[in-house]
C-alpha cells in the first residue's frame, strides 16, 4: 500500500505569535490506515489538521518549516486549497458552520458544481453519497431541520461526494449527544471498509472507538509524544501524565492485574480476561 | 427536614406557536442536592434550565424557587438565589476584562468595593484565571472562557448553582478539574444541577440522575440503576457507561453492589468475588486474552 500522508520536520507558527504550534512533526499514514489523533486543548491537533488539507498555509498564514506529501508526491505546500479538494476533505466540530445552502442535496452538489462534474456524475455521486451516510430520507430537508448529528452526517456526505482519498475530521462529535456520536464513528468505520479511505480523526471520546482504529497519535506541546497501535499507547502511563483520557475498561484492568504487556480495549475483552480468572480459580479450589 | 430549592408542577412551555418544548414536567429539587439532567440534543434541558432563573416563565404550571414563583419576581431579583451558567460562554461573556467580568453582578447587586475586590481575586484564585486578570475575555480559550463564566456565577455566592453543559469543548484535564470545582460547591452546601450528555462525567461525580426526552422527564433515580437500562439510554440516545457494559456480560458470574459504574467499586466486586490471592498470582501477567 502506498503512502497516504508523509509530514517531515513540519514546524508552524501562526502569524503574529510568539510560540510554535507544531514543532518538527514527523508522521507518515499509510493509505486505509485510520488514525486517531489524542492529545489535551491547544496541543496543535488542529493546526496539524490544517496542514495536511493545505489550510496551513494558504489560509491561515504563519512561519512554516518541513514538507507534507500526500498520496507519494503531492505536495501541500505548492497546491492551492481548490486542487487538493479532489484528494482531501475536511470535516469540522460544528457542522452548522459549514452547511450553507437550502437543502441536503444542494449542499452535496455544492463542492461537485465547483469541480465541474457533468450533471449525470453529479446526480450520481449525490445518491452514493447520501446512501453510504444512510440519508437519502433527508435529501429534501434544509439544513436547519435537522439535528446536530443529522447535519454532521451532511457534512461528511458533501465531502464524500467529492471523493476524496483521505477524510480528516476535527472533532466531529464535540457537540453531539452520544449515540448520535457513535453513529457517526461507525459511519466512518464503514467508509474505511468499505473504500479504503484513509481516515484521520481528532476526537477525545477514546472510550467509544479505540478498540477500532489502527494508530493513535498522542499528541503535547506541538510536538507527536507517542504513535503506535491502540494497545501499545494505552499501555502506557505517559497517556494519563498528559491529560487525555484512560477509557475505564483499561484502569480496572490495571488495577487488578497490572497491566504492563497487555491491556482490554472494550468492556467485553475486560469481560473475558475476568471470567476467564474466576474460572481458573474454580478448578484449583478443590485443590486447597 | 430539608426545603425544596426548586418546586416544579405542571410545567408546560413553547416558544410562540411552535410544538410544546415541555410537556408536563414535575420536578422537586431540594436544598444541597446534586443531581444531572441528560437527555438529547433537543430533549428540553436548557429550556428547562432557563426557567430557574426566570428567563422564561411557565405558559402551563408553575416553577418555585425557594417558595417564591418565578412569575412574581424578576431576574435579578431571582439572580441573587440562582446561578445559571450557559452551554456557550460567549452568549454570557460582555466585559472588556476578565476582572470586569467577573466584578459585574457585585457591582449591580451594590456590593461595597472592597468586598468586591476581595471576592473577585478569591474567585480568579480558585479557577485558575488570576494571571489573565486585565485581559479581555475574547482573547481566552475555550476552556479558560468557560472557567470564566463559571466564576461570574460562582462569585456572587448563589444557593443553586445551574450549568449547562459544562464539559463540552473540554479536554480531560479540563473536565477532572470541572468536576473537582463543581463538586466543592455541593460540598459547601450549594444546590448544583447540571445539564450533561457526557455519560462517564455523570458517572464520575453524580449519585442521581434525571432522564429527559421529548419534553418530558421519563424517569430519576440512582446513577447505576438508570444508567443501566438499557431501554431508556437508548431512548435519550446516550450510551451504556463502559462499565455497565462490561457488567453485563459478567452478570452470571460476579454480584455487582454499589455504584460499580466507577473503577473503584467495580474493582472492589471483582476482588471479592475472586479473592486477593488469586489476584495475587494472576497480576504476574498472565491474564490476557
Amino acid at each position: 500500500m502506498g503512502s497516504a500522508i508523509k509530514i517531515k520536520g513540519l514546524s508552524f507558527r501562526y502569524r503574529g505569535f510568539k510560540e510554535w504550534a507544531l514543532r518538527d512533526v514527523d508522521l507518515e499514514v499509510e493509505e486505509g490506515e485510520f488514525i486517531l489523533i489524542v492529545g489535551p486543548s491547544g496541543c496543535g491537533k488542529t493546526t496539524l489538521c490544517r496542514c495536511i488539507n493545505g489550510l496551513i498555509p494558504h489560509f491561515y498564514e504563519g512561519e512554516l518549516h518541513g514538507e507534507v506529501t500526500l498520496l507519494n508526491d503531492i505536495n501541500v505546500l505548492e497546491k492551492e486549497p481548490y486542487e487538493l479538494v479532489e484528494y482531501v476533505g475536511m470535516v469540522f466540530q460544528d457542522p452548522e458552520a459549514q452547511l450553507i445552502t437550502s437543502t441536503v442535496e444542494r449542499e452535496v452538489a455544492f463542492g461537485l458544481e465547483n469541480l465541474g462534474v457533468s450533471p449525470d456524475e453529479m446526480r450520481a455521486r449525490i445518491n452514493w453519497a447520501l446512501g453510504m451516510l444512510r440519508i437519502e430520507h433527508l435529501r429534501d430537508k434544509a439544513p436547519y431541520e435537522l439535528s446536530g448529528g443529522e447535519q454532521q452526517k451532511v457534512a461528511i456526505a458533501a465531502v464524500l461526494a467529492l471523493q476524496p482519498k483521505i477524510l480528516i475530521l476535527d472533532e466531529p462529535t464535540a457537540n453531539l449527544d452520544p449515540l448520535s456520536a457513535l453513529e457517526i464513528l461507525n459511519l466512518l468505520l464503514n467508509l474505511k471498509e468499505k473504500l479504503g479511505i484513509t481516515v484521520v480523526l481528532v476526537e477525545h471520546r477514546l472510550s467509544m472507538i479505540v478498540d477500532k482504529v489502527d494508530r493513535i497519535v498522542v499528541m503535547r506541546e506541538g510536538r507527536i509524544a507517542a504513535n503506535g497501535k491502540p494497545r501499545d499507547v494505552l499501555k502506557d502511563k505517559l497517556v494519563e501524565d498528559i491529560g487525555v483520557e484512560v477509557p475505564r475498561v483499561v484502569k480496572v484492568y490495571k488495577e487488578l492485574f497490572g497491566g504492563e504487556r497487555w491491556i482490554p480495549l472494550n468492556p467485553r475483552e475486560l469481560a473475558e480476561v475476568v471470567i476467564h480468572a474466576l474460572k481458573r480459580h474454580r478448578d484449583q479450589e478443590p485443590l486447597v | 427536614m430539608p426545603s425544596k430549592d426548586i418546586e416544579i408542577k405542571n410545567l408546560w412551555f413553547r416558544y410562540e406557536e411552535g410544538d410544546w418544548v415541555l410537556k408536563g414536567i414535575d420536578l422537586e429539587v431540594e436544598e444541597g442536592e446534586f443531581i444531572a439532567i441528560m437527555g438529547e440534543n433537543g430533549a428540553g434541558k436548557t429550556t428547562l434550565v432557563k426557567h430557574l432563573n426566570g428567563l422564561l416563565k411557565p405558559l402551563k404550571g408553575y416553577v418555585k424557587i425557594k417558595g417564591t414563583d418565578t412569575r412574581t419576581v424578576s431576574v435579578a431579583e431571582l439572580a441573587k438565589y440562582v446561578g445559571l451558567v450557559f452551554q456557550n460562554p460567549d452568549h454570557q461573556i460582555f466585559a472588556e476584562t476578565v476582572e470586569e467580568e467577573v466584578a459585574f453582578a457585585l457591582r449591580n447587586f451594590g456590593f461595597p468595593p472592597g468586598e468586591i475586590q476581595r471576592r473577585v481575586e478569591e474567585v480568579l484564585r480558585e479557577m485558575g484565571l488570576s494571571k489573565y486578570k486585565g485581559r479581555s475575555p475574547f482573547l481566552l480559550s475555550g476552556g479558560e472562557k468557560k472557567r470564566l463564566a463559571l466564576a461570574s456565577v460562582l462569585v456572587y455566592d448563589p444557593d443553586i448553582i445551574v450549568l449547562d453543559e459544562p464539559t463540552t469543548g473540554q479536554d480531560y484535564k479540563q473536565k477532572a478539574v470541572l468536576g473537582k470545582i463543581i463538586k466543592q460547591m455541593n460540598a459547601k452546601g450549594k444546590t448544583v444541577i447540571v445539564v450533561t450528555h457526557d455519560v462517564e462525567f455523570v458517572v464520575d461525580l453524580f449519585d442521581e440522575v434525571v432522564i429527559m426526552a421529548r419534553g418530558r422527564i421519563l424517569a430519576r433515580g440512582r446513577t447505576e440503576d438508570i444508567l443501566t437500562n438499557e431501554e431508556l439510554v437508548k431512548k435519550a440516545r446516550l450510551v451504556m457507561p463502559q462499565l455497565a457494559e462490561a457488567a453485563m456480560y459478567l452478570e452470571d458470574n460476579i454480584r455487582f453492589k454499589g455504584n460499580y459504574l466507577r473503577e473503584d467499586n467495580f474493582v472492589k466486586c471483582i476482588i471479592s468475588a475472586l479473592g486477593e490471592d488469586v489476584l495475587g498470582e494472576l497480576n504476574a501477567g498472565s491474564a490476557r486474552l
